[in-house]
């Protein structure tokens, strides 16, 4: 990323920077990862046919302050753009830090949840809840602690005065990766967490 | 391409940035498009030869009832490893090969949008294919198939089908990579006054693959981590017992799987469409419809999938639906067949040997079209899948189609390439070999198909009656190997020539990529040329003439082409060579190992992977002058 | 730096006037609408209401959070509508076509 900078607009023929263009066709097709995962989901919904299952595993109001969690860190994120396109990168580097440390928040909550699960009988191969529970929210966290590692990258570049101009493009990009991940996650809280799993056989 | 503005350097220090453009080891840290290009073509072609080799053993193996060639689980590793080589290793990486030596230079381009990412992804489509073929000795190579069908692919105990689903997660990454460059690359780096219609059908073509391999690469990776983790750590994703339904995994692999033989074959019409014009001294006939079909097959092609699926029980409705769409696809695919044949109609036709391996191809395209059309009518596909017919199918649109269409490339692009010509007789004979070696290889596969014989199977019994057309077709592989070896000595003869075209536009060609020397500079154009219209090479050379209508030399000077793009008068700066795609890329295959092997190997590869990527990210694309 | 409280409409002004940038204050205001949502999302759920009532309602308040973060926070409202059409393709390709799987399992069938 060191030469991510504001490129030169005018030498594209849209005018628009590549790397943007490119992030945003590389988001885009991460929704069809996430899809797949999320349909996988959806399609065994209520097929176990052993425990545990997902209404006497979940702890909703845990994983609500896990949701708070990810939608600030895509506030701080913002507001990190922001400080940069202001010119204040002392700003910037904090706020782009709160967002790695929700970030990291966020996964370490994830962990404490899936041990938590893993002792009341939940593991990958105990029925299909386990598998595609674990297996979706397990990408997921690895896409987050990816974003942080960016995160870190891009507060330790500015730290020593490597990003390009006010860092704001890179601080952008990063950006754009940093929200994808919590619309993911706004997706899979309301449709894995709060829309209610049947039991095998109706109610 | 920025530099660093501080005034501050802390540069990491610890090891030197790689400079030299020129020598042995600068293959290993070029960022050069042109030289990329030509790596995805030798280990292309050197894939080829071994996918070949293990065509030759199935077809011996079945030369005969009965053969004792190869055992059942030899064959089954043996015709698995044909298909990923050919597929993932042969005409994937080919058709990159293609897209990106020509693509910047007929878009009057200096490289692409990302050149390290370019080169990542061609040491990871390389480690990756080393990846697969290292299962040949550590327990056997893949054993389920090209399409690893669930539960056989989740349950054998063999290690192989887990090399598969790692292997091509590994050529996956390479592939995303690169559809995102290239297709960056084509919509942001055209010379001025290349408008999208102004551009070559076979960037067009190479645009619409890239679109697809992006949408379509996401959807195998997570069925390929659902396979992987049914084998490795026990997850119920295709396991019956626990409620799983393998079905899900066809859906998963076919979602992928249609839109990827658009992927293999859309290259091909794309060198089609350059090379008939040329041949014809007419243009394309009917560049948008050209286009535009290829956009429709793109985005048609996802909506196809399940006709992979007509014999597992999804219903009458959904056959039905699909059925419409397979055949509804098949109009667009008919376009352009017409427009190909409206190019040559009253052209001034030179039967060079790309000519001929682009007719060739459009013909036995069509072939393999009409097969395909009768599959997708479901009650003529009940009695066609699973046997030889679908063989013979998908062999006449992909060899037939696209492979002759790839030895029309190689021919009509190898002078501006190495600057030396491969030769024409010696070329005819190649070709004409190969036509006859394909057809008798792969036509009586109708016949066998509809005569009963069940595919991906290692023998048959004497008393189907199915020897003669095998032998048929054994013999018919043996002379496409023959033709093959003559393709090798053309083109290693080539290499004795001195380098240096006589005439630098050797086919009076239409595309901007003649323009340039052969083998282009490093920077590929002294000047950006400015575009007044397709084929604008053509239309530099030749004019109208008023009153006869007809083409002359155009006067030297009459045209004003200021070729001043906005980057005229300033200096051209070049991306450098790194050593960190080439580091990043080598940490997939150990966290592959990882995965199979040990937990402390899959951290050394996250691990890696990581500095690989870091240094990447700190080290400018274009080193600091000094 | 940002805006006194009472320019709220001014500082909008100022978003568009300038090309599109919301201000800190902005930004601060749409988090605290998807933290309102997310509250009201998670009291919806322990609700006693039918599953044709509860599931719309769920899937449209989270409808609402992904469009205002992209929208917003991901900035496409204010962008080239380009890096927009690239995203709706792989989200609608993406709904199409897996919608279509889970009709082909009859997943929302009775």
């Amino acid at each position: 990323m060191a030469d991510v900078a504001a490129p030169a607009e005018h030498e594209t023929t849209t005018g628009l920077p590549s790397t943007k263009l490119a992030m945003w066709l590389f988001l885009s097709s991460e929704c069809l990862l996430f899809g797949a995962l999320i349909s996988t989901y959806v399609l065994y919904r209520g097929r176990s046919e052993v425990g545990p299952y997902p209404d006497e595993i979940f702890d909703i109001p845990y994983t609500s302050v896990s949701s708070f969690v990810l939608l600030a860190s895509s506030l701080t994120m913002v507001l990190a753009l922001s400080s940069a396109q202001r010119g204040d990168p002392g700003r910037m580097r904090l706020w782009l830090l709160a967002t790695a440390m929700l970030g990291l928040t966020f996964v370490g909550g994830q962990v404490y949840e899936f041990t938590l699960f893993h002792e009341e009988g939940l593991t990958l191969s105990t029925n299909l809840f386990g598998t595609t529970f674990f297996v979706l929210t397990g990408f997921h966290g690895v896409h987050v602690t990816v974003g942080v590692l960016m995160l870190l990258g891009l507060v330790s570049m500015s730290w020593v005065d490597r990003l390009p101009g006010d860092g704001s493009f890179p601080v952008e990009m990063v950006g754009l990766y940093w929200h994808f991940v919590d619309i993911v996650w706004i997706v899979i809280f309301t449709v894995i967490y709060l829309i209610p799993t049947p039991r095998p056989g109706g109610a | 391409m920025a530099t660093i503005g501080a005034t501050r350097r802390t540069e990491p220090g610890a090891v030197r940035r790689p400079m030299a453009t020129t020598g042995f080891w600068s293959w290993f840290t070029t960022v050069d498009h042109k030289k990329i290009g030509i790596m995805y073509g030798v280990t292309a072609i050197a894939f080829f030869l071994i996918g070949g080799i293990e065509a030759l053993l199935i077809r011996l193996q079945l030369a005969q009832p009965d053969g004792t060639v190869l055992n059942a689980n030899q064959y089954d590793q043996i015709f698995t490893m044909h298909g990923i080589t050919m597929i993932f290793l042969f005409v994937m990486p080919m058709a990159a090969a293609f897209f990106n030596y020509l693509i910047p230079l007929m878009i009057g381009a200096r490289d692409v949008a990302f050149p390290r990412l370019n080169a990542f992804s061609y040491w990871a489509f390389v480690l990756g294919g080393l990846f697969l073929y290292s299962s040949f000795f550590l327990g056997g190579a893949p054993n389920g198939g090209w399409f690893g069908y669930a539960p056989n692919s989740t349950t054998d105990p063999q290690i192989g089908m887990s090399f598969y689903a790692l292997g091509l997660l590994i050529t996956g990454i390479a592939s995303t990579a690169g559809a995102v460059n290239l297709g960056v690359t084509v919509i942001n780096m055209r010379a001025p006054g290349m408008s999208l219609f102004r551009t070559p059908v076979f960037v067009w073509m190479g645009l619409v693959v890239q679109f697809l391999l992006v949408f379509a690469l996401p959807i195998i990776t997570v069925g390929l981590f659902q396979l992987l983790f049914d084998r490795r750590w026990g997850t119920n994703f295709f396991n019956v017992d626990a409620g799983g339904d393998p079905i899900l995994w066809q859906h998963m692999f076919w979602l992928f799987g249609h839109p990827e033989v658009y992927v293999l074959i859309l290259p091909a019409f794309g060198i089609i469409s350059e090379i008939l014009p040329v041949f014809s001294r007419k243009p394309l006939f009917g560049y948008q419809f050209v286009v535009f079909s290829g956009i429709a097959i793109g985005f048609i092609g996802f909506g196809v999938w399940a006709h992979h699926m007509f014999a597992a029980g999804l219903g009458p409705v959904a056959n039905t639906a699909f059925g419409v769409s397979t055949a509804i696809i098949a109009v667009p695919t008919g376009v352009k067949i017409f427009n190909w044949m409206g190019t040559m109609y009253k052209g001034d036709i030179h039967f060079t040997v790309p000519m001929l391996h682009a007719i060739g191809a459009v013909m036995m395209f069509v072939v393999g079209g009409l097969s395909g059309v009768t599959h997708a009518i479901v009650p003529s596909d009940y009695q066609q899948t699973d046997t030889y017919y679908v063989v013979a199918h998908f062999h006449y649109v992909i060899f037939g189609g696209g492979v002759f269409a790839f030895f029309g490339g190689l021919y009509y692009w190898w002078p501006k390439i190495f600057a030396r010509r491969l030769g024409e007789g010696v070329g005819k004979l190649q070709f004409w070999l190969m036509a006859i070696g394909f057809n008798l290889t792969f036509g009586p596969q109708h016949i066998l198909g509809l005569d009963g014989m069940i595919r991906r199977t290692f023998t048959y019994p004497e008393s189907l009656g199915l020897g003669f057309w095998n032998l048929v077709s054994t013999v018919g592989a043996f002379l496409i190997a023959l033709s093959v070896l003559i393709f090798l000595v053309n083109a290693i003869r080539s290499f004795r020539q001195p380098k240096g075209l006589a005439n630098e536009d050797p086919w009076d060609a239409r595309t901007i990529e003649w323009m340039t020397a052969s083998p282009p500079p490093a920077h590929n154009f002294d000047e950006i040329p400015q575009v007044h219209a397709l084929d604008e090479f053509w239309h530099r050379k030749y004019v109208e003439d008023e009153r006869t209508g007809r083409l002359v030399p155009a006067q030297a000077g009459a045209a004003d082409h200021t070729d001043e793009g906005p980057g005229a008068g300033h200096a051209i700066h070049l991306p450098s060579p790194s050593f960190w795609p080439l580091v990043a890329a080598a940490g997939l295959p150990i966290l592959g190992y990882g995965v199979l092997y040990s937990w402390w190997v899959l951290g050394a590869g996250a691990l890696v992977l990581l500095v690989g990527v870091f240094g990447w990210a700190i080290e400018p694309s274009v080193a600091e002058e000094g | 730096m940002s805006a006194p409280e009472t320019d709220v409409d001014a500082s909008a002004a100022h978003t568009t006037a300038h090309g599109g940038h919301p201000s800190a204050k902005e930004y601060i205001r749409i988090g605290v609408i998807l933290a309102v949502l997310t509250a009201l999302e998670v009291t919806a759920s322990y609700l006693d209401v039918s599953k044709a009532v509860l599931i719309p309602t769920l899937l449209g308040l989270a409808f609402v959070k992904f469009v205002l973060v992209v929208m917003w926070f991901m900035h496409l409202k204010f962008d080239d509508r380009r890096y927009a059409r690239f995203f709706v393709m792989g989200l609608a390709g993406a709904a199409t076509l897996y919608l279509i799987v889970l009709i082909l399992f009859r997943v929302f069938q009775a």
